[in-house]
C-alpha cells in the first residue's frame, strides 16, 4: 500500500521532501491509476533533474471532498511506463516531461511536441531530446470529401498566437488538434534561477490577465517555505484583489461572447464595465492589472479607510449598472438559442480529463480551490460555488454571470470589514529541501505552483500548472460535430491562456 | 425593446474625453518615472546591474540614467534607489520615436515627432494595424483590445485593427519575440505592403522585460526590423499607446508639452 495520502500535505502546507514516499518505477503507474479511480484528481505530474543520471518524478494528487493532497514520487533513469493509457489526465503532463527532461514515457499514444523547446530540466550530462521539436505530424482524416483547415499562430484579432488543426467534412468538424508553444518564454527555469523576492515579477507574467492569481499562488508557496505568517488585513487585500480580477475577466468574457454573436449593446456595455474592475485595481495597486501588489509577506499597498469608502461606491454602482445588463443578454432568447448546444462537453469527459474551473463547473463538476481547499480569506469568508449542468456555451456563460454576482457581493462585504493590523510581514529564509503546493483559484481555474527547495534556501524547481494547461483539452474535445464557423464562440467560452500554457 | 431602450439610456456615452480634459489617473498610477539628479550620486552605483530590470544605466560620464525601455513600473525600482532619486509621476505619456529618446537623466522626454509629410499624408487620417503577440503574458494584448472598446474608442482617431497583414500599414509588436514566434513575425512584416511602421508596445518588445535573457527569447524586436515607435509600459496603459500612436500621425501636434 502506498502511503502517498498520509503525509499531512494540505494547499500551502510545507512538508519535508524526503517524506515523499519514492516508489519503483514498476508501481508508480499503478498508485496513480488506482488513486485516480478512488476518486483523486491529478493537480500536477513534473519530472526534476535529481543527483546523479536520474530524474525525479512527482505525482501531485487532489482529494477535493476532503480538501486533502497527496504525493508521490519515483526515480526515473531514461524511460518509465506512461501513465496516459490508464489516466488521461495525465496526458499532457507526460509530453511535458519528455519534453523538460528528456525521459521518455514508453506506450504514450500521442507522443508529440507539447512547447517546442530544448529540455531544460535534463539530467546532469547531455540529453538528448526524445521528440524533434520541428516534427509535429498533425493527426489527419482521409477520404475525398473531408479537408483541412489550418488557423494561426497569427490569427485575425489581436490575439495570442496558436495553430489550430480542423480536420473538416463540408462545415462539420471531424477533429480539432491544437499545437501551442509559440509564447514559450522559459519561465519555470527563470522562477528557479532568480532570487526571491524578484522572482515575483516573473510570477507576475505568467499570463498578464492572471497578475494577482499566479503571483499569489508563487507567493503562497515561497511564504510556505519560509513560514511566513501573513496577516489577516493581507489576507483580506488579497482576496478582494483575486475577485475584482475575477470580475474584471468574467465581465470580458461576458461581452466577448456577446461580442461574438454580434449582440453589439451587451458586448459593448460589459466591455466598459470590465474596465471599471481594471480601474478599481488601479486605484488599489497602481496597475490596471494588478502588478505591484502581491509580494512574499503580504501586499505592498493597504486600503486606507477613505479608499474602503471609495471603492464600495463604486463596486454599488458596478452591481447596479451590471444587473440590467445581464438579465438583456441572458433573458433574450435569441441570444440563449444561440448559445445553446453548441461545443457540449460531457460530464465524463471533464471527469477523464481532469478539466478545472469555470469549464468544470459548467459540467456541474463543483471544483473551487476556494471552496475545496480554502486558504487565506477563503478559510473564514466563503463563495458558494456556481455550477450549470449542460456544458455547452450557454452554461459557461451562465457559470461566468453567477459568478459575477457572487464575487461582487463578496467583495463588497469584504472592503467594509478589512481586519486590522498591517499587510506586509518580513517573509524570510525558505526552509531547505521542503515541499509545498500552492493551490489558488485563478478566474480561469485551478492554478498549481509546486515548489521545492534546495539545500541553500534556494528554488530547486518551481513547476506552475496554469488551468489552461488542463483545459486546452476540453476545446479540442468540445468541437467534433460543431461548425468550424461555432469555433471562435466555443473558444471564446473558454477564453483560456496561451502564455500560461507555454510558460 | 423597451428593456433595450432603458438599458441605452441608462448606460449612456462613456467614450472618454481624450484628448481633451483630465485623465484623473488616481493617486498611485505608476506613469512615466522621474529621476532626481540632485539626489542621485554618481558614486552609488547600487542600481547599475540590477535584474531582472535595468531601468537605471549608468551613461557617459558615470552619470545615471532612467531606461524607460527597461522600466517593469513596478513599486520597487523606485522604492529600492537609496538616496530616494526615482519615483513614479502620474503621467501616461511615455511614447519616442528612438530607442535612445527612452533614455533620459530626468524622466523628461523629447516630444514625439511626427511621421515625415509623405507617410503622414497617407497614414495620418487613417492607418490601419496588424497586431503580432510574440512571446508575451497578454497583458499588453489586453490593453490593446481595450483601446477598442466604448471608452478609449480607438477608431475615432482614423486607427484600427485589422485581420490581414495586406491590409495594414503597420505591425505592432508585443512580446520578447519567442524563439517559436520568430519566423512569424518577419512574415508578417515582411507582407506588409511599404511603406509600413513598426509600433513596438511593452517592456518586453523593447527590451524583453521581465524575461530578459532567458534563452527562450530574443529580448524583444528584431535589430533588423526598423522601429517608428516605442511604447515602454508593463502594459502601457490605453492612453500610453493612444498618446504615441496620435503623436506620431501628427494628431496631437498642437497640444504637444501641454
Amino acid at each position: 500500500m502506498s502511503t502517498f495520502d498520509a503525509l499531512g500535505l494540505r494547499n500551502r502546507r510545507a512538508i519535508p521532501l524526503a517524506s515523499v514516499p519514492v516508489e519503483p518505477v514498476s508501481r508508480f503507474r499503478d498508485t496513480v491509476a488506482q488513486a485516480v479511480r478512488d476518486g483523486w484528481r491529478l493537480v500536477a505530474l513534473f519530472g526534476s533533474p535529481d543527483t546523479g543520471d536520474q530524474t525525479l518524478v512527482l505525482a501531485v494528487l487532489a482529494q477535493d471532498e476532503r480538501g486533502q493532497l497527496g504525493a508521490v514520487s519515483m526515480l526515473v533513469e531514461e524511460r518509465y511506463p506512461a501513465l496516459t493509457p490508464d489516466c488521461p489526465e495525465a496526458h499532457r503532463f507526460e509530453r511535458e516531461i519528455a519534453e523538460q527532461c528528456g525521459v521518455v514515457p514508453e506506450g504514450h499514444p500521442w507522443l508529440k511536441p507539447l512547447r517546442r523547446h530544448p529540455p531544460d530540466h535534463g539530467r546532469a550530462g547531455v540529453v538528448p531530446a526524445p521528440i524533434d521539436r520541428e516534427c509535429y505530424p498533425f493527426f489527419q482524416f482521409k477520404g475525398e470529401e473531408v479537408h483541412e483547415v489550418a488557423v494561426g499562430p497569427v490569427h485575425a484579432g489581436i490575439i495570442e498566437p496558436g495553430h489550430f488543426r480542423f480536420q473538416a467534412h463540408g462545415e462539420e468538424v471531424l477533429f480539432l488538434e491544437i499545437m501551442l508553444g509559440y509564447q514559450h518564454r522559459g519561465v519555470e527555469r527563470l522562477l528557479e534561477t532568480r532570487s526571491w523576492p524578484d522572482a515575483v515579477l516573473v510570477a507576475e507574467s505568467i499570463a498578464g490577465d492572471t497578475v494577482i492569481g499566479h503571483a499569489s499562488a508563487a507567493c503562497g508557496a515561497i511564504e510556505a517555505l519560509a513560514r511566513s505568517r501573513k496577516t489577516p488585513r493581507a489576507q483580506t487585500v488579497r482576496g478582494i484583489a483575486l475577485e475584482l480580477e475575477r470580475l474584471a475577466n468574467h465581465i470580458g468574457d461576458l461581452g466577448a461572447i456577446a461580442g461574438d454573436i454580434a449582440y453589439q449593446p451587451a458586448a459593448s456595455y460589459f466591455g466598459r464595465l470590465r474596465g471599471e474592475c481594471l480601474n478599481l485595481l488601479m486605484t488599489l495597486s497602481g496597475n490596471r492589472y494588478g502588478r505591484g501588489l502581491i509580494r512574499p509577506g503580504g501586499t505592498l499597498f493597504d486600503i486606507p479607510p477613505a479608499m474602503a469608502v471609495e471603492m464600495r461606491s463604486r463596486l454599488e454602482s458596478l452591481a447596479a449598472e451590471l444587473e440590467p445588463v445581464g438579465h438583456l443578454m441572458l433573458k433574450n432568447a435569441s441570444v440563449q438559442a444561440r448559445l445553446e448546444g453548441v461545443g457540449v462537453v460531457p460530464r465524463q469527459i471533464c471527469l477523464d480529463l481532469g478539466l478545472v474551473g469555470v469549464a468544470s463547473r459548467a459540467c456541474e463538476v463543483p471544483r473551487d480551490v476556494r471552496h475545496d481547499h480554502p486558504y487565506g480569506l477563503f478559510r473564514f469568508a466563503h463563495i458558494p460555488v456556481a455550477t450549470a449542468w449542460a456544458g455547452d456555451v450557454l452554461a459557461r456563460t451562465l457559470v461566468r454571470w453567477l459568478e459575477v454576482q457572487r464575487s461582487l457581493e463578496f467583495v463588497i462585504d469584504q472592503v467594509g470589514a478589512l481586519p486590522r493590523g498591517a499587510v506586509q510581514v518580513e517573509c524570510g529564509a525558505l526552509r531547505p529541501n521542503e515541499f509545498v503546493v500552492s493551490l489558488e483559484e485563478g478566474w480561469r481555474g485551478e492554478i498549481a505552483h509546486a515548489v521545492i527547495s534546495d539545500g541553500t534556501g534556494g528554488v530547486r524547481r518551481h513547476k506552475v500548472v496554469d488551468p489552461s494547461f488542463h483545459n486546452w483539452s476540453a476545446l479540442a474535445a468540445a468541437m467534433p460535430g460543431n461548425q468550424i464557423s461555432d469555433f471562435p464562440l466555443c473558444n471564446k467560452s473558454f477564453n483560456l491562456s496561451y502564455a500560461g500554457h507555454d510558460l | 425593446m423597451l428593456d433595450f431602450l432603458r438599458t441605452r439610456w441608462a448606460q449612456g456615452t462613456r467614450t472618454s474625453p481624450f484628448p481633451e480634459g483630465e485623465t484623473g489617473f488616481p493617486e498611485r498610477f505608476r506613469g512615466r518615472p522621474l529621476l532626481d539628479a540632485t539626489r542621485c550620486d554618481d558614486r552609488c552605483r547600487e542600481c547599475r546591474d540590477r535584474t531582472p530590470s535595468a531601468a537605471l544605466v549608468v551613461g557617459a560620464g558615470g552619470r545615471a540614467s532612467l531606461d524607460l525601455g527597461a522600466c517593469l513600473f513596478s513599486p520597487e525600482e523606485a522604492s529600492r534607489c537609496r538616496l530616494g532619486a526615482v519615483s513614479y509621476s502620474t503621467d501616461h505619456r511615455l511614447a519616442g520615436r528612438e530607442r535612445q529618446d527612452l533614455v533620459t537623466q530626468t524622466g523628461e522626454l523629447p516630444a514625439v515627432q511626427a511621421l515625415e509629410s509623405r507617410t503622414r499624408k497617407l497614414f495620418g487620417r487613417s492607418l490601419r494595424l496588424r497586431s503580432v503577440a510574440a512571446g508575451s503574458c497578454n497583458g499588453c494584448e489586453a490593453e490593446l483590445v481595450a483601446l477598442g472598446n466604448v471608452v478609449f474608442d480607438m477608431a475615432r482617431f482614423g486607427v484600427q485593427f485589422v485581420a490581414s497583414p495586406r491590409h495594414a500599414d503597420g505591425l505592432v509588436l508585443t512580446g520578447a519575440v519567442s524563439r517559436n514566434m520568430r519566423e512569424a513575425v518577419y512574415r508578417v512584416y515582411e507582407a506588409i505592403p511599404e511603406p509600413r511602421l513598426v509600433i513596438a508596445v511593452g517592456a518586453c518588445a523593447i527590451n524583453g522585460g521581465p524575461f530578459r535573457d532567458s534563452p527562450e527569447v530574443d529580448n524583444g524586436v528584431p535589430a533588423d526590423l526598423p522601429v517608428d515607435l516605442w511604447i515602454p509600459g508593463c502594459p502601457p496603459h490605453p492612453l500610453a499607446v493612444l498618446d504615441g500612436l496620435l503623436r506620431l500621425l501628427g494628431q496631437l501636434e498642437e497640444k504637444r508639452g501641454s
